[in-house]
């Protein structure tokens, strides 16, 4: 037994240097709706391509960012293609990690592409990924309950009139929550709602020589605001909900108002999951007193590592998976409603896609809103929306995150997690050399 | 009346063993009622026990999208493996630290035992690149490697201690009748400690099956055992916790049933020298 496990060992690595001839493509992603759908409709891609085989690495959220950096930061090469975030993509293009996408097909249109995602994946004018889906964050509410609540949302509301409506909508004998916002401690979960408000409030996280800005009355202003509203109209344990925990929520009718990524509006408008399918009304990020939409921007992009020794299959597939014509393929397949929302200019133009995606225009409009090279009003030494685009942020996103869902548990006050804030930041921003 | 209190307590008793059995349980019990649910039943307030329409739909989805029987044979190669190659080097390392110690031996199994209180993510960087250059990257022999020498310190610890319980006399009456080293090992030693290794492997082939930290980060697609498996079905964005459960119901079906057919074994392993 011992000796066959030895040469079943060595059998699988001989069989890896010998599929390494046969240009198989390794593809890191995350499982979400978007993705699965792809690799199901791959067949397309491998009848057009037969000299180039797929082969799927699928992996929640945050085991594969730990399992993409630490591949690609140690040149490892599992991978000729990943599924990364628009926080990684400047950073590690910087670092010299990711082959600019300069082989693309020639029908891929890179002007099609949002002028905001286009940006956010590209480094000195070179594109170093291509989005695959994006998003921004917008407002969700009943509309059968505002009603019956006797409020109007405004296409552009303010964070009081939200409020006022929240209140409003409220029951909790019927369990019925005005307000359901992210209170799950992390860099992606609460702190990207949270860095988002805070840049409709006027707040910023650093001044522009990187000091830590919580101590100002706009973070206070901000912090308050949101755990009060949630006290006031949220759901109980609010501080451990997180997307899911609201989808599910908001699905099954609990929630009056929702404000999340955009994505979650082809989920919620869903009959086969969703109660409320027919009941959702849209408008854009709230502004809290500044004229800020949150600046929330983010895309699912596929990326080629530096390691890898199939660049030119793996611009091919990724021509393939995030161009014009595979949106097509999708529609023809599974309808307009399935397809990858958030990076081409065109999918917004098309009538279709507009009559079969009621959430289209105002998802278009938030994406537009959005603008991360300037995300706050004061000047900030950063780019990135609803987090800030340097390697540290992962860290101190989620540190912050703790103290913040503790004072929206109850466990701290307000001005607690903004001292606590304020103290672990200005730590790591010195050890990391920003603050000299 | 003694009889009286001595049948209310083995009631109250019995109660108390149920319930923590039961509480125990729940979780898997949840698990497996959800991977029957639609993606809606999944997350319904209140929840759904047991009148929700069953379905078969999850496990469908999963056998359509992922390669069952592929992270099936990995996690079984991987965990049979390094645990036979654990034995075989610590029954012998056991053997020697029980039956003739020396002034250092209770330092090198608190040594052997202090490799397991780092936490893994501190040598991942330098194992990656070990791993990279010796192209062991997601190949099974490289798991089996790994995971082999985590284990290590436990079955050496657990062999000792059942070693121990042996009296040294009876090896000593083998020599004496003439019982060279290598068959005091295999005809008198091992047949004695026979309860004691098959406890030890079982539960280390559930430590090994289990492993979700090497397993995910020195894997991509060939090697990835079952604990990639069921990390392909959790989303933070998207709700699939039906087929989340079904794929974690299928993970854990064959370990868990290995469990149950080999209790005894394990239980009387476990408490093997509890009472002196």
């Amino acid at each position: 037994m011992l000796t066959r496990t030895l040469l079943l060992g060595a059998a699988s690595a001989l069989a890896m240097v010998s599929f390494a001839n046969a240009e198989t493509l390794t593809i890191a992603t995350v499982n979400n709706g978007d993705m699965v759908r792809m690799q199901k409709l791959t067949d397309d891609f491998t009848k057009k391509n037969p000299d180039i085989k797929l082969e799927w690495v699928t992996l929640e959220e945050n085991v594969l960012r730990q399992r993409v950096t630490t591949d690609i930061a140690t040149k490892g090469g599992q991978y000729d293609i990943m599924t990364i975030g628009t926080y990684e993509v400047p950073i590690w293009a910087k670092q010299g990690w990711l082959l600019p996408l300069d082989g693309l097909a020639k029908d891929y249109n890179k002007d099609d592409l949002l002028p905001a995602i286009r940006d956010a994946v590209s480094v000195d004018g070179k594109l170093y990924a291509s989005p695959f889906y994006g998003e921004s964050a917008m407002v969700m509410y009943r509309k059968d309950l505002a009603e019956k609540a006797g409020v109007t949302i405004p296409e552009k509301p303010t964070w009081d009139q939200i409020a006022e409506a929240a209140k409003k909508m409220t029951d909790k004998s019927t369990e019925t929550y005005g307000i359901c916002l992210r209170g799950k401690a992390g860099w992606g979960e609460n702190m990207a709602l949270l860095t988002a408000t805070a840049n409709s409030f006027g707040a910023r996280w650093f001044d522009e020589k990187w000091h830590p800005q919580f101590d100002q009355p706009e973070w206070k202003h901000a912090l308050k605001f949101y755990v009060d509203l949630m006290k006031e109209a949220g759901p109980p344990g609010a501080s451990s909900n997180g997307f899911n925990e609201n989808l599910a929520l908001f699905q099954t009718g609990k929630c009056g108002i929702w404000i999340d990524a955009t994505v979650a509006a082809s989920f919620v408008t869903n009959p086969k999951e969703s109660k409320v399918a027919d009941k959702v009304g849209y408008a854009l990020f709230p502004t809290g007193g500044v004229e800020n939409h949150g600046n929330w921007l983010w895309a699912w992009n596929l990326g080629v590592p530096a390691g890898t020794k199939k660049a030119e299959a793996a611009q091919k597939f990724i021509s393939w998976a995030t161009d014009k014509a595979y949106t097509e393929l999708v529609a023809s397949k599974e309808g307009w409603a399935n397809v990858p929302p958030g990076t081409r200019t065109s999918l917004y133009a098309n009538a279709e896609y507009q009559k079969a995606a009621p959430f289209a225009k105002i998802t278009l409009d938030a994406m537009t809103a959005a603008n991360t090279s300037k995300p706050t009003v004061k000047p900030v030494p950063y780019t990135g929306g609803q987090f800030v685009a340097i390697p540290e942020f992962q860290g101190i996103g989620t540190a912050v995150g703790q103290q913040f869902s503790a004072a929206l548990a109850g466990s701290m006050s307000v001005d607690q997690a903004l001292q606590g804030a304020q103290a672990l930041t200005t730590r790591e921003m010195t050890k990391g050399g920003y603050i000299k | 009346m003694a009889r009286a209190t001595t049948t209310r307590s083995k009631v109250i008793f019995t109660v108390i063993g149920w319930t923590i059995g039961f509480l125990i349980f729940f979780p898997i019990l949840w698990t497996f009622l959800t991977s029957f649910k639609s993606e809606g039943a999944a997350v319904a307030t209140p929840p759904q026990f047991l009148f929700f329409d069953w379905t078969l739909e999850n496990y469908r989805e999963v056998q359509s999208r992922s390669d069952y029987f592929k992270h099936f044979t990995n996690s079984v190669v991987i965990s049979v493996g390094s645990t036979l190659i654990g034995l075989a080097l610590a029954i012998p390392a056991a053997w020697a630290m029980a039956f003739s110690p020396t002034k250092r031996t209770k330092d090198i199994l608190m040594w052997m035992l202090s490799t397991k209180m780092m936490p893994a993510v501190g040598v991942l960087v330098p194992l990656y690149l070990i791993f990279r250059d010796w192209g062991l990257l997601d190949t099974r022999l490289g798991l089996v490697a790994v995971l082999t020498m985590i284990n290590l310190p436990i079955i050496v610890w657990m062999l000792y201690t059942y070693f121990k319980e042996i009296p040294g006399e009876i090896l000593e009456a083998a020599r004496m009748d003439g019982a060279s080293l290598m068959k005091e090992i295999v005809y008198v030693l091992t047949p004695m400690a026979v309860p004691g290794i098959a406890s030890t492997m079982l539960l280390n082939i559930i430590l090994a099956w289990n492993e979700a930290f090497w397993t995910l980060n020195l894997t991509a697609a060939n090697a990835a055992p079952l604990t990639a498996f069921i990390a392909s079905y959790s989303s933070p964005e998207g709700l699939f916790w039906a087929k989340l459960s079904a794929a974690s119901t299928m993970a854990i079906a064959p370990i868990l049933i290995m469990g149950w057919f080999s209790q005894k074994q394990l239980v009387r392993g476990l408490t093997f020298g509890a009472v002196k």
